[in-house]
């Protein structure tokens, strides 16, 4: 008989055998995780893919920084007199537009498991099946947490002054990550849908555009024509802009936090379900 | 092991998808003894995928019904799920992971304990001779080394039946041996394995029963043996000394044999199908008498190719895009 050996370890077939059978014999199953401990083994994945792929976060630190630049300085002046006074406004927007665009990447993750046959893995296993997603959004929560921090370090450095404190930016931000997990849902039910990383791309970008940029995030909406304000009044990026304005500053208006916590409600009771739905009819 | 009164694995009846207007699955009906290797054979495109998939509750059947270690695969499904494993055709781990936190993620996913999770994964690269790679990422692996990672993944808590679909496609011939001693062992520790394949010498080495499945319907079953003793005797495979002599070599053979020859594109060789021993030898025999020298000849069993053939009036392989036909079946 012939020992075919294994270029990586130079073991013969038998040996292989004795461990397989021994591998095998040595079982006891093991009762199946509670969803919490699902969840977080997911999570636990999402921070080793960031620890393997660092270029991942390459989105979540530059696109920061390229936009908090580029906006305070070509626009500073001429909306508000000079970007430093341009900032203190701009600032709490752009860490909502920021954020809420990376978001994206969810759905691009989700995508990328689907195509590469992962996925069929963690579906055939005896666990809560949300936990996959929840895990991945865990892991992305991680993500929009640097890049806020990235946001309002440079903000800081380039002259913001939030008059609220340290403890109204991390309100403002907490309530950020709030709206980034529950607006995370949409790319979820996207990454099931689209069949393709690029027709997913070009989808959730048709809907990230106008939706941070029309919006208050870059200026006064009364200039605006009818039209576009009512929409710029029910886009729940206007309300999360003011709310963060408000809460780094310290002048909030809790109605606006309370619209935006309907927002985040709405979003997941809408496309959660339809998420898990996709998930399990996924052929 | 629960398994049904009478000792099947899987029994499945009149499964059948859709997939828009093409039928993918469309009737098939299958038993799968418990302990046993069962082997689905068919072309690209048959259905094996989709079945398999149906089996290990990854889709749902539009119609029929199927019962795996006794449990409803729609009705049942999480408990079908925690007693079987599915090694997919494309890599069914995280390439961007490395082999051992691929086993450790699967293992706490499955209950192990965080200890436990890293023995597991440990002890699994181990026997699967991974070891050396256990801190390399999935994506660096040659092909070899990824399929025995995903087999590996697939028996983290052992399975009381394994699904393997399609598992030594673009193997090379030395990782092909290593995956079906691996299948050998399984089975010999008493898992139930149904696995896909396109080669029908992989089914003939590993399956102990075979199904061949076509435009998504089960045209055969049995084993090795029964299949090819349903299409006759084996062909007899002629090669001359010379090929200036092969039209009489045809003719002799023709009026002997009683059966259709073929010319093989050596110019040299012939084959006929089927015929009894002791006429062939005979015939050899008037062949060399005839002044017609024959180098060598051989005389065995239809080859499943040969199989397929005679069932479908189409060879294995060359058959992937006949849609029209198997939307008008």
């Amino acid at each position: 008989m012939t020992t075919p050996t294994t270029t990586s370890t130079g073991g013969t077939a038998p040996v292989i055998d004795q461990k397989l059978l021994a591998a095998l014999s040595s079982i006891d199953r093991p009762p199946r995780p509670n969803p919490a401990q699902a969840s977080f083994t997911f999570g636990w994945r999402a921070l080793l893919k960031i620890k393997h792929v660092p270029e991942q976060l390459f989105d979540v630190t530059m696109f920061p920084i390229m936009f908090t630049l580029m906006f305070t300085y070509l626009f500073g002046g001429a909306l508000a007199g000079s970007p430093r006074e341009y900032i203190q406004d701009l600032l709490p927007g752009i860490l909502v537009l920021t954020v809420a665009m990376i978001t994206m990447y969810t759905g691009l993750g989700i995508n990328k498991d689907i195509n590469k046959g992962v996925f069929d893995r963690f579906r055939s296993l005896p666990i809560w099946r949300p936990a996959v997603l929840v895990g991945a959004l865990f892991g992305d929560v991680l993500r929009y947490t640097l890049a806020s921090i990235i946001v309002i370090g440079l903000g800081l450095l380039i002259g913001f002054r939030p008059d609220g404190g340290v403890l109204g930016v991390v309100a403002a931000v907490a309530l950020l990550l709030v709206f980034a997990f529950s607006l995370s849902w949409i790319w979820t039910a996207l990454g099931f849908l689209m069949r393709t990383e690029e027709s997913l791309m070009a989808v959730s970008m048709m809907i990230l555009f106008p939706l941070t940029f029309i919006s208050n995030v870059f200026v006064d909406p009364e200039t605006m024509p009818g039209w576009l304000q009512a929409f710029v009044d029910v886009n729940p990026i206007t309300h999360l802009s003011t709310a963060s304005r408000g809460l780094m500053h310290g002048d909030v208006d809790m109605t606006q936090v309370g619209w935006v916590l309907v927002a985040c409600v709405a979003l997941v009771a809408v496309f959660g379900p339809l998420t898990m739905r996709l998930f399990r009819t996924k052929q | 092991m629960a398994q049904s009164p009478i000792g099947l694995a899987i029994e499945a009846s009149g499964l059948v998808k859709h997939f828009g207007d093409t039928k993918a699955v469309d009737g098939v009906d299958l038993a799968v003894p418990a302990g046993t290797v069962f082997g689905v054979l068919g072309p690209n495109g048959a259905g094996k995928t989709t079945t398999v998939r149906m089996l290990a509750t990854l889709l749902q059947p539009d119609a029929g019904e199927a019962r795996v270690l006794g449990h409803d695969i729609s009705k049942e499904a999480d408990a079908v799920r925690s007693r079987v494993s599915l090694t997919g055709q494309f890599a069914s781990v995280d390439e961007d992971l490395t082999g051992f936190e691929n086993l450790v993620l699967l293992s706490r996913l499955l209950g192990y304990s965080k200890p436990q999770s890293r023995a597991r994964a440990t002890d699994l690269l181990d026997a699967f001779g991974l070891a050396d790679a256990a801190e390399r990422q999935v994506k660096k692996y040659s092909g070899g080394m990824r399929r025995r990672i995903d087999l590996a993944a697939s028996i983290v808590a052992t399975p009381d039946v394994l699904f393997l679909d399609e598992p030594t496609t673009g193997l090379d011939p030395r990782s092909r041996n290593q995956v079906w001693d691996i299948v050998r062992v399984l089975v010999a520790s008493g898992t139930t394995v149904l696995l896909t394949t396109q080669y029908l010498d992989e089914a003939d080495q590993l399956a102990d029963r075979i199904a061949v499945i076509d435009h998504g319907k089960v045209i055969a079953e049995g084993t090795s043996g029964q299949l090819k003793a349903s299409v006759g005797s084996g062909a007899v495979h002629i090669r001359l000394r010379d090929a200036g002599t092969r039209p009489a070599a045809e003719r002799l053979l023709a009026h002997r044999l009683g059966t259709e020859i073929f010319l093989e594109h050596d110019p040299v060789a012939l084959t006929a199908r089927s015929a009894d021993a002791a006429v062939v030898s005979a015939a050899i025999t008037e062949l060399t008498e005839a002044g017609i020298p024959v180098a060598e000849f051989s005389l065995g069993q239809p080859s499943l190719d040969e199989v397929f053939l005679a069932l479908t009036g189409h060879p294995a392989e060359e058959h992937t895009d006949e849609t029209t036909e198997e939307e008008a079946a």
